[in-house]
């Protein structure tokens, strides 16, 4: 009996994923938990091991498509097992409904099944035609009209989260100009093609979706940095050096992390996620940190910042961003958070609004610091200052609550020695 | 056109009824012509339908011609009349053809109303025919309709209305001849009286003894004649006729008569005896009476009767043929004349 | 040529349409009960016979059947009667001739003759005329091929309509709801039509469409307004005409907002909406549907003469507020 090699879930909202790299050749063998295909998530890469020993055979997804969540990939045969007798028929945990990336020899049959299949499916006729358009399979989706029916916002919302080539997917109603629309204005030659990958398409969905859906609301404050930078500079010089290096090296990035952590704990109605039936609250301030890295972004979590200590967020978020632009953090090390940090200090921005990207409720937008004059007991006096912006999803925190919670972040930053209790 | 002044001298001195002292011998021999013009137009739709050339039903008027003709005598081209049921008569005595009627009964383009009517709705309105009526009294109130448009339009023109004896205890009947009396309208009601609607006798369906007795209830003359007599008919309708052309409002005259056949083609003659309908073919044939009447005023001869009788048959073999090979309207053509965005 | 717009009544409308019919098409007469110096029973033809005499503003005997068959004769014979039902309701004591013999005349002869008759019919409940006096049977007409059925809405429709009526070759049926009678609007002084088969929008939206007609094209309107505020922006389709239906105006607005309710009057059993409901699903609209079609007509009962239980017979605005919510939010 072949035993199948499935695209495995490894991702909260994953609906599929994209095999980049085969490591094993159809027909080589393979032992059990050698890594025989590397997959590319919306965030992450990683590489999948097999689930039995044997010869790799009947690969049916192949590198750079797009395979839905439990779909076979390929199956391992047992020595003297023949593969072109077995599969797909032989094996019983294929859902034959289920297979879009199928060879051409079987996606025949699997166009049947789904026919067939979507006609017990409760969906109005423009639900119905949009799936159509879109290639969607109706049984997939959950319908949210009256007796589950499926409608058409089951199916834009359907079309949306599917990651799938650029060429089928539904144009979506006001849509923004067409593809063909936006080439017409440039000169052919003057510009080049570079394909989306899944980062960007996830990026862009993600973004399109918060920023339609979350009514963010802004509260900026300046923060004098002179007493954190004195302290930063204090606690650098004293870090003990092991192996001909400092312990910890900390960035003021790090110290604004355990600041807002701080200050998310100290206001803990802020440190929280917007549901439809509830407000959940969270015991801890997970802080997601926006890394840049080739082609996008990626925001790693410290957990339970608000209880680390500085070197510790340091040294957590060195590797996590090392491990980001290499692609290779897990989704558990992305995924969900109560927070965010977004930082552009460091390019010289003043400052900036961020997106909040939910289930977060807030982010912190961080300007540079700068010198600049200030009133200072009614005197002009030089101080470096950063301007931060809070967004806030205003269903979860309120004008008020949003401003309170930066009062309390700019209250550790100015007085930063708080951070160290 | 009727004329006083061309009498038969002969017919004259014996005092003869108003038919043979006002019209022409030629006149009268088109009469009796289009008598058997009208009998054998039925007997050959009869045999038509018998062999399955026709389908549907219709209603056949033998033994009524005189009524059709006489009533129809004093009517000018202009004039219109609006029929029932039984209808072909009505519609040859108005003037129609019948190789264009024998075409609408075959469902043919060339037929009258191009095959969407058939028997029941044969109409020739350019002859002033505005229509057989499948509706017992439905054509009543619309010929008072026409005679209201006679006198708004004061065309000087007069509407006969053909309905029978059934149609008397409609409530159209009533309430027709009650407006046509009130406004004083250019129309005369004319009911053939055959003795059954449907199967139901008058002495069983009517409360007064003769139609003509409800013409009291609406102010207006009430005539009874035989139905059989041609001349008989004829004067009462010429009588009703100028009194309508002169403004002084509608007539209603009750022709008593008989109708050789079943009320459709499906009686059974249950409701009369053999008797009875022996004795009206054998004694009472209106085609009988006339050809007797125009023989003893020496109208016509037995050679003249053979030479109308042979001229008749040929144009209904004629007719017969021109219906056969017009052609059939098309399917695609289903929803034409519903309106007129559509011809 | 300018026209002036001034407002009218619904009934001013119609008769000022009638006047200039009358005045401008000798082969024009109305007839009816009580139309002359009584004025009509709803006061639609008012001073006419005085204006144009009885000769051509006939009064006649309560004999709708006859009096029916009467125009539909004289319309066959070269005239343009205007009948007159004094009730909707009377109709039923003429239906041979509406039915059998104005509908169907230039049929059955082949198009030898045309029946160039309009009838109108007061209609609709709300009076407290109870149940024979307040139907609504233009449903009943509109199921007749050869009539062509129309229901005006408003004071502008009412002469414009009866006015293409005038032009027309066949039968023409023009409900009239008797609450519209005092109804006032803009009317344009002297001849213009409003074309038969024809529907208006009288409201444009993206939500949802409703198709109305009569008086329930203003309750429609009034129920899109109120739901505006809830961000619920509904399209109303004024019908117009129900036979026959503007199949393309209603099609093009279901496939735009992919939901329709349609609202009359008339019983809802086996009416209007389920033509206009049949119709859509039988259109390339059926695709564009994203909730089913729903109908809000009249109660299956006889209009009743208690006020609360007459209202309760018939859709009223808040019926409609409802529907629409309902239809709108996926809760059917």
């Amino acid at each position: 009996m072949p035993t199948e090699i499935i695209l495995p879930k490894v991702d909260m909202d994953m609906a599929s994923g994209r095999i980049s790299r085969w490591l094993v050749a159809e027909g080589a063998m393979v032992k059990k938990g050698d890594p025989v295909f590397e997959m590319e998530t919306d965030k992450a890469a990683m590489e999948v091991e097999a689930p039995a020993s044997g010869i790799l055979g009947n690969v049916v997804a192949k590198e750079g498509m797009d395979v839905r969540v439990g779909e076979p990939v390929a199956w391992i045969f047992a020595e003297g097992e023949n593969p072109s007798v077995i599969v797909p028929q032989g094996a019983p945990a294929v859902t034959v409904a289920a297979l879009p990336v199928a060879t051409s020899n079987i996606s025949a049959a699997s166009l049947t099944v789904t026919a067939a299949s979507s006609g017990s499916v409760r969906a109005t006729p423009l639900a119905r035609r949009m799936a159509r358009d879109a290639g969607l399979e109706l049984a997939s989706i959950a319908g949210r009209g009256p007796y589950g029916r499926i409608v058409s916002a089951d199916i834009e919302k359907a079309a949306a989260l599917r990651i799938v080539p650029a060429a089928i997917v539904p144009a979506p109603k006001a849509a923004p100009p067409s593809d063909a629309g936006v080439l017409k204005l440039f000169e052919p030659g003057y510009y080049s093609v570079v394909p989306h990958d899944t980062m960007r398409r996830t990026i862009a969905r993600r973004l399109v979706e918060a920023k339609s859906t979350v009514p963010h609301f802004y509260v900026s404050a300046d923060c004098r940095l002179d007493s954190l930078l004195k302290l930063r500079a204090e606690l650098n010089e004293a870090a003990p050096i092991m192996s001909g290096a400092p312990v910890y090296k900390l960035s003021i990035n790090d110290m604004v992390i355990k600041a807002w952590a701080l200050a998310l704990r100290q206001v803990p109605a802020a440190n929280v996620s917007w549901t439809e039936n509830a407000m959940l609250v969270h015991v801890h301030a997970d802080i997601g940190v926006a890394v840049s890295v080739p082609g996008g972004l990626i925001t790693p979590i410290i957990r339970a910042a608000e209880s680390k200590s500085l070197s510790a967020i340091s040294n957590e978020i060195k590797d996590l961003a090392a491990r980001a632009k290499a692609r290779k953090l897990k989704p558990d090390e992305y995924n969900g958070g109560s927070s965010a940090i977004s930082n552009l200090g460091m390019f010289g921005v003043k400052e900036f609004a961020a997106i909040i990207n939910p289930p977060h409720a807030t982010i912190l937008a961080v300007g540079g610091g700068e010198l600049r004059p200030v009133v200072s007991n009614g005197t002009i006096v030089p101080a470096t200052v950063m301007t931060v912006t809070l967004s806030t999803d205003h269903r979860a925190v309120d004008g008020a609550l949003g401003a309170e919670v930066l009062g309390a972040f700019r209250a550790y930053i100015e007085k930063p020695l708080g951070m160290l209790i | 056109m009727p004329t006083a002044t061309a009498k038969n001298p002969a017919a004259q001195a014996a005092n003869a009824p108003f038919a043979f002292s006002t019209y022409t011998p030629e006149q009268l021999r088109d009469v009796l012509r289009k008598m058997y013009l009208i009998r054998k137009f039925e007997e050959g739709a009869e045999e038509c339908y018998t062999r399955g050339l026709i389908h549907g039903t219709m209603h056949l008027s033998i033994g009524q011609e005189a009524s059709a003709l006489g009533i129809c005598m004093p009517l000018t081209v202009e004039d219109q009349i609006t029929s029932t049921h039984r209808g072909h008569g009505h519609c040859i005595a108005k003037g129609a053809r019948v190789d264009r009627m024998f075409a609408e009964f075959f469902g043919k383009t060339t037929g009258y109303c191009k095959g969407r009517g058939g028997s029941m709705h044969i109409a020739d309105v350019t002859m002033g025919n505005l229509g057989a009526n499948g509706i017992v009294a439905g054509g009543i109130p619309i010929a008072v309709g026409a005679a209201l448009s006679a006198k708004m339009q004061k065309n000087g023109k007069v509407v006969i209305c053909f309905f029978g004896d059934g149609a008397n205890n409609e409530g159209a009947f009533h309430e027709a001849l009650n407006m046509a009396s009130i406004w004083k309208l250019p129309v005369v009601f004319v009911c053939e009286n055959n003795g059954y609607g449907m199967s139901t006798s008058t002495a069983r369906s009517t409360a007064v003894a003769n139609i003509a007795d409800r013409a009291a209830g609406y102010s207006m003359p009430g005539i009874i004649v035989n139905g059989n007599d041609f001349s008989a008919v004829a004067e009462a309708s010429s009588t009703a006729v100028d009194r309508a052309r002169r403004g002084e409002g509608p007539s209603l005259i009750e022709c008593k008569t008989y109708r050789h056949r079943g009320h459709s083609k499906s009686d059974r003659n249950r409701y009369r005896t053999k008797e009875e309908i022996e004795e009206w073919k054998a004694m009472r044939d209106p085609i009988n009476l006339f050809e007797a009447e125009l023989l003893q005023f020496g109208m016509i001869d037995e050679t003249g009767i053979a030479a109308l009788r042979t001229s008749v048959e040929a144009e209904i073999a004629t007719g017969i043929e021109f219906a056969q090979s017009s052609p059939a309207p098309s399917t695609s053509e289903v929803l034409n004349f519903v309106y007129t965005e559509r011809q | 040529m300018d026209m002036k717009v001034r407002e009218l009544s619904y009934s001013q409308a119609i008769q000022e349409a009638m006047a200039i019919a009358l005045e401008s098409d000798p082969r024009v007469f109305l007839m009816g009960e009580d139309i002359g110096v009584y004025g009509g029973a709803f006061q639609v033809t008012g001073d006419l016979v005085e204006r144009f005499g009885a000769d051509r503003v006939i009064d006649m005997p309560i004999s709708e059947l006859g009096g029916a068959g009467v125009a539909v004769g004289a319309a066959m014979t070269g005239m343009r009667p205007i009948f007159e039902f004094q009730f909707s309701d009377f109709a039923t004591l003429a239906m041979e001739q509406i039915v059998n013999q104005a509908a169907k005349m230039r049929f059955m002869l082949g198009g030898e003759v045309s029946v160039p008759v309009i009838m109108r019919f007061p209609a609709g409940s709300g009076t407290g005329a109870a149940a024979q006096h307040s139907q609504s049977l233009e449903a009943w007409l509109g199921h007749v091929p050869g009539l062509k059925v129309i229901q005006p809405a408003t004071p502008h429709d009412a002469k414009g309509m009866l006015l293409a009526a005038l032009q027309e070759h066949d039968p023409v049926m023009i409900f009239e709801h008797k609450l519209l009678y005092k109804m006032k609007g803009p009317v344009p002084e002297g001849h213009y039509t409003v074309p038969i088969g024809k529907a208006a929008i009288v409201r444009e939206g993206k939500h949802a469409t409703v198709v109305a007609t009569s008086i329930m094209v203003h309750k429609a309107t009034e129920a899109a307004q109120a739901l505006q505020a809830e961000g619920i922006d509904v399209e109303v389709i004024d019908l117009r005409t129900i036979r026959p239906i503007d199949r393309e105006t209603i099609i093009a607005s279901v496939k735009k907002t992919s939901r329709l309710l349609c609202v009359y009057e008339a019983v809802k059993t086996l009416g209007i909406g389920a033509e206009i409901s049949a119709m859509i699903a039988e259109s390339e609209a059926f695709d564009y549907l994203d909730a089913p079609i729903m109908r809000l007509g009249g109660a299956d009962s006889p209009i009743p003469y208690n006020p609360q239980l007459e209202k309760a017979a018939v859709p009223q605005v808040p019926d409609i507020i409802d529907g629409l919510r309902k239809l709108v939010q996926g809760k059917i």
